[in-house]
């Protein structure tokens, strides 16, 4: 039924060894699709229907959605499809929109497998395919959501073995469970409320749950609790509500940082496997499973948040190609002592010392002045304006006062920002570090390089400084080292990847 | 050598002298509907206040500005070259840019021209990479030159095996 499909696109391309069968994905699918998507809809479709006076569209907007959700798995099931041949994989899926995605097999990094609550109930695996092509939207590329455990194991070892060895990839190969590099301690979780999950959750439901409320027009001041809530806070004196709603929201978010912690980082495991790949297990009731061809891993970051450094902790990603963007797929440690991040930095990249680590040289003085600059300005900017629409426009007169407030702050955020710059050179790395708030140290391969880039502002070319980025294939695409000095920038890039460089230079 | 103080040197050769026209052209454009927007609002209401007069005076002295210096200026910073190892570009004007790709990395090479390029017979050469660290492009060559650019770097390219990546 799927044989050509009525679009513009030129047909995939030649298969050497059509014979191989399509293969469906698990039937269970049916019912596993609607099931996760109604997971997530439980809440909201549970307000619409019960709250309220029971109307009649409350209930018939509810049952829609799910008969809808139970035909769109139907047909998601029925319209897809996939093929791996010796050369290529290939999906076709879709009913309105058909689509036919062909990968070549030598060219796929990673291997992705997530399992949510829904699939674990029947023991399935969705497996997302990595290829060094960039994703452009999250969720674009090769996935098979879902196929058995069992299977999508099979299709792992299949995917990231060479097909430059000869001996044909089989099950039955013992399982290989891999040498350990690092495992998740009970202690780690007191990096958890320092991560801040907890208060972009708060926000998250806080805003999500005020647009449904205006949406449904819900009477929640019927509701004694909340009306009695309301009028506490807004009778009673600021100084008592003030730090009584603080204190609740800090509690709120520290456990709720516990939970997100628990629910995605309970199981971690990070393994080397004998075919070449590092593989990091994790998740509690969605699991992930992400397996990291060792030889496109181009380095890591070293993420150290502002509070997750007061606490002399950090999180790890990987560098690489064929990784998405989208929620978090490349992390190879969660939130853990800056020890074992290094120690875990140096054992996945087989350095003898782990490069995250390294000292680094500081940048000249001059930068200091562009960071305390680039801090400072859009907070004066705001005072000014803040201060202006006091004066022209009788707005009030303590968020100017705030703003200015705020100035001692966004100094001390300069200065850290600074502090923090710095670069160094390892026989194998480019180490580069910035960042305040969020702080990043990133260890780049110096083969993985693939071009230079740099850039000078205004400012940057009068004092003498520079922007070097390294242009890589894989993470971000460039990884810059900010504001350093013009000759060392040059020297730096000139050192790390002999001879490109060079015959573009010319003596001062 | 290793205490030499380097800088970048300029890239060999200029685009065409015609890009400082495409240049002009496309920013007076912009300028005209900012401006012209200002002046028929003015035109029509009669009682503006006098920060909208200030306004609109403000967007022409920075109209005439821009048109007049950025496209001598960009003309001064845009440059390229190429050699058999790299592509090496300079471009920008307050703030600049140079691009160093090595001819192994390349993977494809465009040329593209707008309708302003046309009209002057101008084009851009755009080389991509495998990073998503954005394109390296040469604006406003002749499309002469940028033709011969694009057949040079795809020869040499193609003889240079490996994925690039």
């Amino acid at each position: 039924m799927t044989v050509q499909p009525d679009t513009g696109f030129p047909a995939a391309p030649p298969v050497d060894e059509p014979s191989r069968e399509w293969g469906r994905l698990d039937p269970r699918m049916i019912i596993v699709r609607p099931l996760n998507e109604l997971l997530g809809l439980l809440i909201p479709l549970f307000a619409i229907a019960f709250l309220g006076n029971g109307e009649t569209w409350r209930l018939a907007v509810s049952g829609a959605t799910v008969g809808a959700l139970i035909l769109y798995g139907l047909f998601a099931w029925l319209t897809t499809k996939y093929r791996i041949s010796e050369t290529q994989v290939e999906l076709h899926k879709g009913l309105l929109l058909r689509q036919r995605l062909a990968i070549p097999r030598d060219r796929i990094r990673t291997v992705d497998l997530t399992s949510k609550l829904g699939h674990r109930l029947f023991g399935l695996t969705a497996v997302r395919v990595g290829t060094g092509q960039q994703e452009r939207t999250p969720g674009e590329g090769v996935v098979l959501d879902a196929v058995t455990a069992a299977e999508a194991d099979r299709l792992r070892q299949v995917f990231l073995h060479r097909p430059t060895a000869t001996d044909e990839p089989t099950a039955d190969q013992p399982a290989d469970e891999g040498t350990p590099i690092s495992t998740l301690d009970r202690r780690w979780y007191r990096y958890a409320p320092l991560s801040m999950s907890g208060l972009v959750t708060i926000g998250i439901f806080a805003g999500f749950g005020m647009n449904i409320l205006n949406e449904l027009d819900l009477e929640f001041s019927k509701v004694g609790f909340i009306r009695s809530v309301v009028t506490w806070v807004t009778d009673s004196n600021p100084l008592v509500v003030v730090p009584a709603v603080a204190g609740v929201v800090l509690l709120v978010s520290v456990i709720l940082s516990f939970l997100t912690y628990l629910l995605q980082n309970h199981g971690y495991h990070l393994n080397r496997h004998a075919d070449g790949t590092v593989r990091v297990r994790r998740g509690l009731l969605t699991t992930r499973s992400v397996s990291v061809e060792e030889q496109r891993l181009r380095g890591v970051t070293l993420h150290e948040p502002l509070l997750l450094r007061a606490g002399r902790g950090g999180r790890l990603t990987a560098v690489t190609t064929g990784l998405g963007r989208a929620n978090g797929s490349g992390l190879l440690l969660p939130p853990a002592p800056r020890a074992e991040a290094d120690r875990v930095s140096a054992e996945v990249l087989h350095a003898p010392t782990a490069p995250t680590a390294e000292r680094l040289t500081r940048h000249p003085a001059r930068a200091r002045t562009r960071r305390l600059v680039r801090a400072i300005t859009p907070n004066v900017v705001l005072a000014g304006a803040l201060l202006l629409l006091a004066a022209s426009a009788d707005w009030p007169n303590w968020l100017w006062i705030t703003a200015v407030c705020l100035l001692p702050i966004s100094v001390l955020i300069g200065l850290d920002r600074y502090r923090n710059l710095g670069h160094t050179l390892t026989d194998r790395y480019l180490v580069s570090r910035s960042g305040s708030l969020d702080r990043e140290t990133v260890a780049l391969q110096r083969t993985g390089i693939i071009g230079w880039k740099f850039t000078q502002t205004l400012f940057q070319r009068r004092a003498g400084l520079l922007s070097v980025t390294a242009v890589t294939a894989a993470g971000k695409g460039g990884y810059a080292v900010v504001d350093i000095g013009e000759g060392d920038g040059l020297a730096l890039a000139d050192k790390t990847i002999p001879d490109l460089l060079r015959p573009f230079l010319a003596p001062y | 050598m290793e205490n030499t103080e380097w800088r970048l040197r300029p890239p060999a050769n200029l685009v065409s002298k015609r890009a400082i026209l495409h240049w002009t052209l496309r920013a007076a454009i912009v300028w005209t509907i900012v401006v012209g927007a200002q002046a028929i609002h003015l035109l029509i209401d009669d009682g503006s206040s006098t920060w909208v007069r200030v306004v609109a005076l403000v967007s022409l002295v920075v109209a005439v500005a821009h048109v007049a210096v950025m496209p001598r200026w960009r003309y001064a910073v845009h440059r390229w070259e190429t050699s058999p190892e790299a592509v090496y570009t300079r471009s920008g004007w307050i703030n600049q840019e140079w691009r160093l790709a090595p001819v192994s990395r390349i993977q494809t090479v465009d040329t593209a021209r707008g309708p302003l390029q046309q009209l002057l017979n101008l084009s851009t050469v755009t080389v991509t990479t495998a990073s998503a660290a954005g394109p390296v492009k040469i604006e406003n060559l002749d499309a002469s030159v940028a033709a011969r650019i694009a057949d040079e770097l795809t020869s040499t390219t193609q003889a240079t095996p490996g994925d690039a990546t």
